[in-house]
């Protein structure tokens, strides 16, 4: 009896002690790699970085045509996919998530959700570089816009079935077509949910390399027609990291510095919003 | 509890209605179906005009889904359906249901088989729908929780009359103030009517949710257990608020609260196990009740 009940507790405090040690591990690995980006970046930014443009090596130059180049990018994107994300979820939610094609569209929109990124650039890459003979910012605004608006589709459809069924009845009693319940009550009741799914796309997309080296390529000069091929930051990492000049690599440190940032003020917000919003 | 001993097809039936003549509503043997469960069994429901209505009875006996054949909020939900008849105003109100019904699978079928829709049965399978939300903007209803929309106080009660009418800033400035007033709202709020209506308490909420109801000017008003999630001094107020309204307004409410119903109420519905089991003048239900099974409720001693 008493052999059983130490073996228990042993085990017990084994498996603690495995949790814990994974979660250091993966805490370890996410503090060793902020503070390298850190301590690399912060010595690499300067206010060369926002006001010029990607340098030849050996001169003097900055990130500004990829920032501008990755927002115009992600910007577009965002705007096709929560043009598209927020439709779809509302269809699922309230018109036809019960319905056999309902499911059938839910189950394609996970796959969408983890589909490698690679292939959305190649498959963009057939769509619309090849046919069009060059590539161009369009295309890469639409390889990221098809990995964002699943993201913004699935978050649409769980924020509008937390809303509370009474809501819905209370706006249809008093006479309210169901498409302005819907446009009217329901969207305004969980705006704070649908931004949350749009900041949680753009956190996504912004640090996506894969497709936009098959789509928007990259481009050296500022630039703000995005009919050309365009610049943007992580194709500009993945190019300076890998090269053999200094002053490359550092803007690489500094072009990283900026995306994780971005993206990590981006889920904080995200969020923050949420949790207020959902509160009991 | 003589609960388990009761046959439900045995349960006699006491209506003791109101002169035909002061009637608004009528309902008249509903069946109601949840899928193949059956909740109603030959309902009927006389409303009088001017009065309060009030529905008893233990959970689950349909009250609730009585009150939601009568503005066909159940038509929201596949696989609910009601037989019988509810007449509005002399105007049959369930039977177009089904003639709605029975259009929209034409036209639907009409659109898949890709012939095109007849263009005048199109026409009035929409006209169909439009009535449909007409007859919920006729017939008004307050739920169990206060449900205010995410907007101010002042477009809350906007909301519903901007569906049906186009109202001058001012016109609308009079019916806002007009049915806080009439919801008794009104002096707790005319100082922030664009302060969101979700800041109100509970209480206020709920009246809140009471004037967009009635700035539509519904012919009748439903409530579902209003002042079940309220303290008994928003319960207070909420029932002087029903008191005044009835002199405009027809009130049908559903209560868990007997006493709720013996002070307000003009006419009282007993329902069980889905049946109408007495339904009379609110005083003599609960002073002089025929059956027992009323007896026992009213008296506290099942349910």
């Amino acid at each position: 009896m008493q052999v059983h009940e130490l073996r228990r507790k042993i085990v017990d405090r084994l498996f603690t002690i495995a949790c814990f040690g994974a979660t250091v591990l993966a805490l370890v690995a996410l503090v060793f790699i902020l503070w390298s980006l850190v301590i690399q970046g912060i010595g690499s930014l300067d206010l060369h970085v926002f006001t010029q443009s990607t340098p030849a090596p050996g001169s003097q130059g900055g990130l500004l045509n990829a920032i501008v180049g990755s927002l115009m990018m992600c910007m577009l994107a965002m705007i096709i996919a929560l043009g598209i994300g927020i439709l779809a979820g509302t269809w699922l939610a309230e018109y036809g998530g019960r319905t056999p094609y309902g499911a059938v569209v839910r189950f394609m929109n996970d796959v969408l959700l983890s589909a490698p990124s690679i292939l959305v650039g190649l498959f963009i890459y057939e769509l619309l570089v090849r046919p069009f003979h060059g590539f161009s910012g369009y295309a890469g605004a639409v390889a990221l816009a098809f990995l964002a608006t699943p993201i913004v589709t699935r978050t649409t459809e769980d924020i509008l079935n937390l809303q509370p069924h009474t809501l819905r009845e209370a706006g249809i009693a008093l006479g309210t077509p169901q498409w302005r319940v819907i446009r009217q009550i329901l969207w305004r009741a969980a705006t704070a949910g649908l931004v949350t799914g749009g900041l949680l796309g753009f956190a996504r997309i912004s640090g996506e390399t894969a497709p936009l080296l098959f789509t928007a390529l990259n481009n050296q000069f500022f630039s703000l027609d995005m009919g050309h091929p365009t610049a943007s930051l992580p194709a500009v990492i993945f190019q300076y990291a890998l090269s053999a000049y200094d002053d490359w690599r550092r803007l690489a440190w500094a072009g990283s510095l900026i995306i994780a940032v971005v993206v990590l003020s981006i889920s904080i917000i995200g969020r923050f919003m949420t949790r207020e919003k959902f509160k009991p | 509890m003589t609960t388990a001993a009761i046959d439900a097809d045995a349960l006699e039936c006491i209506m003791q209605e109101p002169p035909s003549s002061s009637l608004v509503m009528e309902a008249r043997n509903l069946n109601f179906f949840y899928g193949k469960h059956q909740s109603l069994f030959s309902v009927s429901l006389p409303v009088q005009r001017n009065a309060i209505t009030a529905l008893i009875g233990p959970s689950g006996c349909g009250k609730s889904t009585l009150l939601r054949v009568l503005n066909r909020i159940y038509a929201l939900y596949p696989g609910q359906h009601c037989t019988g008849r509810v007449v509005l105003n002399g105007e049959d109100v369930l039977h177009e249901q089904k003639r709605l019904r029975w259009l929209r699978k034409r036209v639907s079928l009409a659109v898949e088989t890709q012939t095109g829709p007849d263009p005048i049965e199109h026409d009035q399978a929409l006209r169909a729908g439009t009535d449909l939300a007409r007859l919920r903007a006729r017939v008004g209803m307050v739920f169990q929780k206060p449900t205010p929309f995410p907007m101010s106080i002042y477009d809350n009660i906007a909301f519903g009359v901007r569906i049906y009418h186009r109202k001058t800033k001012a016109e609308m400035d009079v019916i806002v103030e007009k049915s806080l007033r009439r919801a008794a709202l009104w002096d707790e709020v005319k100082d922030k009517l664009h302060a969101p209506g979700l800041g109100l308490s509970g209480g206020q909420q709920q009246r809140l949710c009471v004037a967009r109801g009635i700035a539509v000017e519904p012919e009748i008003l439903l409530l579902d257990e209003p002042a079940s999630a309220l303290d008994p001094v928003s319960t207070a107020k909420l029932e002087a608020t029903l008191l005044e309204l009835k002199k405009e307004f027809t009130i049908v409410i559903v209560t868990h609260n007997l006493q709720q119903a013996a002070r307000i109420a003009d006419y009282t519905g007993f329902m069980y196990l889905g049946r109408m089991v007495e339904f009379g003048p609110t005083n003599g239900l609960f002073m002089n009740p025929q059956l027992q099974q009323t007896r026992d409720y009213v008296t506290g001693r099942f349910g």
